[in-house]
């Protein structure tokens, strides 16, 4: 069954993401980059790992993507034709990639049997366990000091972000 | 497990720090600006109430929050001093933000929201929190590098920082998986366990050691990872650079000693080889290159390069020495350099021209005529940055040569000695042209001081702290001895 739903995310993983690059309009390319990034958090969800699959939808299609979208949309790119002359260093790119899928298929066999196995006798009882739940109590008992700092960070940076791009800055608040 | 609420006392310093910045940045839009200088005063008075809560935590180490916070004396040495440097930033930059007509309540919030991060550098014991800290100190730095908007130099040094203190952060972070991957552990005394009785023959870990110096050496400013330091200094608005060369200077140092001694102590040998080349390079290029800059805030910049490379040779000798007279002398060179240097800065933001910044050395023309007070101290935190006694820069010199010494390395106090011979000249033309050159047009249009009640505080301060640490450096010697013997 699970080999099914593998299938499935896999095969739309590798069609949307063909269609990412392969698509002329870019608004089109990142829909599909969008159906792409909820096919991999499917697969995670395959793997146990469901707080991993909540993030990447969270996080990548929704707060990224719109990103994206808002970048396209304000550049106002309707078919743009500079990245499709690329195909040779895209060529470049892919033989080492090519053949490092062939050594991790052909040699990898045993290591992949030894992944799956350290990750079911897991220090904290497994993949069985509730992962959300662990990362969760983690979070907000051992690591609660740094976790507390890493929200100033964000507050920081986002304060930071307001006043350095807000306008008029200095007309409005001269004496 | 239960909230641990006794923890939340011992860092009630940085908790009232960032809680004195939130007020500070919520209040900020709905005062009139007439009463924004209450903003200037609850950020000092928070710092005076954090010294007190500081001073009082000066005892035997202990751990908070699972170990992963510190509070200790080499903490406390460290964050009295931050507290210091970031009231006399404070007060600076109440007079210079006047004279730049920039009114940013925000600013204050950011420099106590800079401080906290440093906080929590200097008292973390685990290798992600310093992470977080000094990202918290460097984002803050970052915006504040840019506040000057209508000068483009300014948001130029604001994405310089931020692109190569970004690039640096990822070498510092990349140096921290590989460390956690070789020990399995980011708490610095699980990993010094972890790595007892080895040598940098594991090329993880050598490979970890290694970024994590050069991580460290982006925010230290050290030779080579130094070509952001000019560029920043000259365009941020100059209190913002006074406080980057001195309080971020500090606590990079804090938290790379701890790093250093606590985690990587087992590896001393290894790391001191590194330092030692670091320390060299640092020496020459800074005390050379400064000698050719025509701007003070360049020359001050090339000067607070060299400066790190003294300290450099205190860290280099607590490498090979058993004992921690050299740690010791690392914590007194910065205490010092402090004084000295933002005294420099402070001087160096009130010369006005034209209601512009007069950051040309050559602006200093004939001050002696014009402000023979301000002319004199400026005198005195030059003649320390030479390191002459009978002031606090020779006795900070002194110490470190004198650990370099002992750690058997006559022959690097020497090379020191000449480069800092070297560095007089630079220090001694800014004395030279405020005092033996006719200024060539004698019209009001000559740069001058713009004298206030702050600055005044800021200029005493750090001229006494020059003058009587020279003369009775007793106390900062004792401090800092203390300090270092909580480090393990």
């Amino acid at each position: 069954m699970s080999l099914v739903f593998f299938g499935y995310f896999g095969g739309m993983v590798a069609i949307t993401s063909m269609l990412v690059v392969a698509l002329r309009n870019p608004v089109y390319s990142a829909l599909s980059l969008l159906v792409m990034l909820f096919h991999v958090a499917g697969l995670f969800v395959i793997l146990h790992a469901e707080f991993l699959a909540a993030v990447q939808v969270i996080v990548y299609a929704g707060a990224i993507l719109v990103l994206y979208l808002f970048v396209v949309m304000l550049l106002n790119v309707k078919e743009d034709d500079r990245y499709h002359s690329q195909w040779r260093i895209a060529a470049v790119v892919c033989v080492p990639l090519v053949i490092e899928s062939i050594v991790l298929l052909s040699g990898g066999a045993g290591s992949t049997g030894h992944d799956s196995r350290s990750l079911e006798s897991g220090p904290h009882g497994g993949i069985a366990a509730d992962n959300t739940l662990a990362i969760g109590k983690t979070l907000f008992t051992t690591y609660l000091f740094p976790f507390e700092v890493a929200s100033l960070v964000l507050l920081v940076a986002m304060i930071g972000a307001i006043v350095l791009a807000k306008r008029d800055f200095s007309e409005s608040r001269e004496l | 497990m239960t909230f641990p609420v006794g923890d939340l006392f011992l860092i009630l310093p940085e908790l009232l720090v960032i809680t004195a910045a939130c007020i500070v940045l919520v209040l900020d839009p709905v005062l009139r600006p007439s009463d924004k200088d209450g903003l200037v005063w609850l950020s000092l008075g928070t710092l005076a109430i954090c010294m007190g809560l500081t001073a009082s935590q000066m005892r035997a180490p202990v751990e908070a929050f699972n170990g992963l916070v510190i509070i200790d004396m080499y903490g406390a040495f460290w964050k009295l001093l931050l507290y210091f440097v970031t009231g006399l930033t404070i007060l600076l930059s109440h007079s210079y933000l006047k004279e730049e007509r920039l009114y940013f309540g925000e600013y204050y919030g950011f420099v106590l929201l800079a401080l906290a991060g440093m906080m929590v550098m200097v008292s973390a014991a685990d290798l992600l929190t310093i992470y977080l800290g000094s990202e918290l100190m460097s984002l803050a730095l970052y915006v504040m590098a840019g506040l000057k908007r209508s000068e483009p130099r300014s948001l130029e040094a604001s994405a310089k920082y931020f692109v190569l203190g970004a690039f640096s952060s990822g070498i510092l972070l990349y140096g921290i998986s590989l460390l956690y991957g070789a020990t399995g552990s980011t708490r610095l005394p699980a990993i010094a366990t972890a790595i007892a009785g080895q040598s940098l023959d594991d090329p993880l870990l050598l490979f970890a050691t290694i970024l994590l110096a050069v991580g460290f050496g982006f925010k230290l400013a050290v030779v080579p990872f130094h070509m952001w330091t000019p560029d920043v200094y000259e365009g941020a608005p100059t209190s913002v650079t006074a406080f980057m060369a001195v309080a971020s200077k500090a606590a990079s140092f804090g938290a790379f000693l701890r790093v250093f001694i606590e985690g990587l102590g087992g590896l001393k040998a290894n790391w001191s080889a590194i330092f030692l080349l670091i320390c060299l390079a640092t020496l020459v290029l800074g005390n050379v290159v400064a000698l050719v800059q025509t701007n003070i805030k360049r020359m001050l910049a090339y000067s607070s390069i060299a400066h790190a490379g003294y300290a450099l040779i205190g860290v280099v000798a607590a490498g090979r020495l058993e004992n921690s007279s050299g740690l010791a002398s690392v914590l007194l060179y910065l205490a010092l350099y402090t004084f000295m240097t933002f005294g420099a800065f402070a001087v160096a933001a009130m010369l006005r021209k034209d209601g512009m910044e007069g950051d040309e050395i050559e602006d200093f023309t004939g001050l002696s005529k014009r402000h023979p007070v301000a002319a004199l101290l400026m005198l005195i935190f030059m003649v320390s940055l030479a390191g002459i006694p009978p002031t606090a820069g020779f006795i900070g010199k002194f110490y470190v040569f004198m650990s370099a010494v002992e750690a058997g390395m006559p022959w690097l106090a020497v090379i020191a000695l000449i480069f800092a011979a070297v560095s007089a000249y630079y220090y001694l033309r800014v004395v030279m042209v405020m005092y033996m050159r006719e200024p060539s047009d004698a019209t009001d249009r000559a740069p001058q001081l713009v004298m206030s009640p702050a600055f005044s505080i800021v200029l005493a301060c750090t001229a006494a702290g020059v003058v009587i640490f020279g003369i009775y450096p007793n106390p900062v010697v004792q401090l800092a001895m203390q300090a270092v013997s909580t480090l393990r």
